[in-house]
């Protein structure tokens, strides 16, 4: 690995303290960018620093931080609500779930500054039930911090008071979704709803609410202290800071990584990663889960930014990714993520509703071989009025898995659809085992392993697979001692 | 636990945690990681096994916990810190292993295999 790629700002401490001692998190400078802001600043200030830094939202479009706690700042009301929206819910990612195990007072400072800039005495951290650890240190972390008194009534001797409690949802994709997300922390239904009004206007119970991710809280104490200029010195013109990733699949180093914006996916997937297991090649790598898209071998030279993400038909969201070899199909991996969304859509609106099932049945007759070039054109047409038609997130970037993979990948789909042909050889229906003649011992064993007695032949002479009849199971080809069966 | 009133008194209790962590310093100190990822894959069992190791051995270690490391790859993991040396974090360990890194590298300063290399830059406050 290339010494030194990594910057862990958001994940500063995380591996370093223990969650479940406050003193720990104040040994390593805890509650100091608090106690600055109570101490020199005013709310105004911090808010302005906020912009300044150039932070955006970590957890899916990248909305600037410091824009939305400035809004908010702005409504007058007797309550505004501080939200930590920490549903994680991508496949593959679990940044936000580190981030709680192994520093959750770093998100409770956030909680707390950003309450103090907009104006608010209320925090509330909306976490999936199935979050049992991270839940608990987060209930210890309450507790300390309020005995500590720097959470509560006129904290560290100011004249600003801060409570937190916690919600827990039931893990539900689309509550990571700001609507959907407040509509289910009031007891309703988790449907999104029509912006505006902005939950900065009127969010959770009508009051005037920011809902921030778990990643962006946890950078906020770090940029308090050290200042503005020293976060937007890192990153791209358009994003500043670091981003958390979440490397999963076929790749060496699976794990968490914090690198600066704007560094290539070559050094990500290469580097840091240590390149892909088992010496196959790089094929693909899922971002943004699946709201994402494919960055692919040949977008290595890519800067990851949000604006060069969604160039590529992909997102940054919440930073899961995806590794993929030459083994993999992309068909299938849309067909998957597709699957994924269509069961999680809330189905509030029509185009999500319906055109995630609509998607999903092409693609998986184009996987099944058959499907036809016309197929292919009308998901691509339906994809796009997907996106412009879809009411929240969930919807509008759901036919992004299929859209990034057509960009670079078409002809695979074509090949499913006019060659008949999977050419990784996943889709099973368009596989076909066959045995070599000349490396048949005529052992019987594939004959055994049949699971439907459809390969025949007698000892110590070829065996022949019955095409009509075989399932496609590849039992044989695991067991066969002599490499004498093939897919293609 | 004694309430922080005033912003003084927050970073005066700073400096004094950090002056104890400094006294303990003489001490090896292990760190295992105990997240859930952690946990699954026996993290818990690496630090009874380290701390039976210690007893069995009569050495003076100082143990705590910490969350997520970020090297899923390589878990259970723990980071050992001698007195005087830069922390280094181990992988790829079990119950047995563990033991071993304690006869080897908390007793003798002998390295054991599977260190994980330090590639990045941490933020500290």
């Amino acid at each position: 690995m290339a010494e030194k790629k990594q910057l862990r700002i958001a994940t500063r401490n995380s591996g370093f303290i223990d969650p479940e001692n406050i003193d720990s998190y104040i040994a390593a400078g805890g509650y100091l960018g608090l106690a600055k802001c109570l101490g020199e600043m005013t709310p105004e200030a911090v808010i302005d620093l906020m912009k300044a830094s150039g932070i955006r939202g970590r957890g899916g479009a990248g909305f600037p931080t410091g824009v939305k706690w400035g809004f908010a700042a702005k409504y007058a009301s007797d309550t505004k609500y501080v939200v930590c929206n920490a549903d994680e819910g991508d496949p593959g990612a679990f940044m936000d779930r580190a981030i709680l195990e192994g520093d959750p007072h770093s998100v409770l400072e956030a909680m707390a500054i950003g309450a103090y800039a907009i104006g608010g005495n209320k925090g509330t951290i909306y976490i999936r039930a199935e979050y049992p650890m991270a839940i608990d240190r987060l209930k210890i972390a309450i507790e300390q911090a309020e005995a500590k008194g720097v959470i509560g009534k006129n904290i560290m001797g100011s004249d600003f008071s801060f409570d937190l409690d916690i919600k827990y949802g039931a893990g539900a994709f689309v509550c990571g979704e700001e609507t959907a997300l407040i509509n289910s922390m009031e007891g309703n239904r988790g449907e999104p709803y029509t912006k505006p009004p902005f939950p900065a206007e009127a969010g959770y119970w009508d009051k005037p609410t920011i809902v921030n991710n778990v990643e962006t809280l946890a950078s906020i104490p770090a940029i308090i202290v050290k200042g503005a200029e020293w976060f937007n010195g890192i990153g791209t013109e358009t994003s500043k800071g670091t981003k958390v990733f979440a490397l999963a699949g076929k790749i060496n180093n699976v794990g968490l990584i914090e690198v600066p914006m704007g560094i290539t996916l070559q050094e990500v997937i290469m580097e840091v990663g240590g390149g892909v297991r088992n010496g196959k090649k790089f094929k693909a790598v899922q971002t943004g889960g699946p709201s994402g898209g494919a960055l692919t071998y040949k977008d290595l030279d890519v800067k990851i930014d949000y604006e060069s993400l969604v160039a590529c038909q992909s997102m940054m969201g919440s930073g899961g990714m995806i590794v993929m070899d030459e083994d993999d199909c992309m068909v299938a991996i849309a067909k998957f993520f597709v699957e994924f969304t269509m069961e999680e859509t809330c189905g509030k609106c029509t185009p999500c509703r319906i055109g995630s099932k609509r998607i999903y049945e092409a693609l998986d007759k184009i996987t099944m071989g058959q499907g036809s070039l016309e197929d292919i054109e009308k998901l691509k047409l339906l994809s796009v009025a997907i996106k412009d038609t879809a009411l929240c997130g969930l919807g509008q970037t759901m036919p992004n898995p299929v859209l990034s993979t057509m960009r670079v990948f078409e002809d695979e789909y074509t090949a499913h659809v006019v060659d008949k042909k999977c050419p990784a050889g996943v889709c099973s229906d368009l596989l076909e085992f066959i045995v070599v003649d000349e490396k048949c011992v005529g052992c019987t064993l594939c004959a055994r392993v049949c699971p439907v007695d459809c390969i025949g032949g007698k000892v110590k002479e070829v065996h022949v697979i019955d095409q009509a009849a075989c399932i496609k199971c590849g039992a044989c080809l695991d067991k066969c001692k002599f490499d004498a069966i093939i897919k293609q | 636990m004694a309430k922080i009133n005033t912003i003084a008194e927050l970073k005066k209790l700073r400096e004094d945690l950090l002056g104890a962590a400094q006294a303990k310093a003489g001490k090896p100190l292990v760190n295992v990681s105990l997240a859930t990822c952690s946990v699954a894959s026996g993290g818990r069992d690496v630090l009874a096994a380290m701390q039976a190791e210690a007893t069995a051995l009569g050495l003076d270690v100082e143990f705590m916990q910490s969350g997520c490391m970020t090297v899923c790859f390589a878990e259970p993991t723990v980071e050992v810190t001698l007195p005087g040396k830069d922390p280094v974090t181990f992988g790829y360990l079990d119950a047995e292993k563990a033991k071993i890194l304690v006869q080897k590298y908390i007793k003798d300063g002998e390295l054991i295999d599977g260190v994980i290399p330090v590639g990045y830059e941490r933020i500290v406050l």
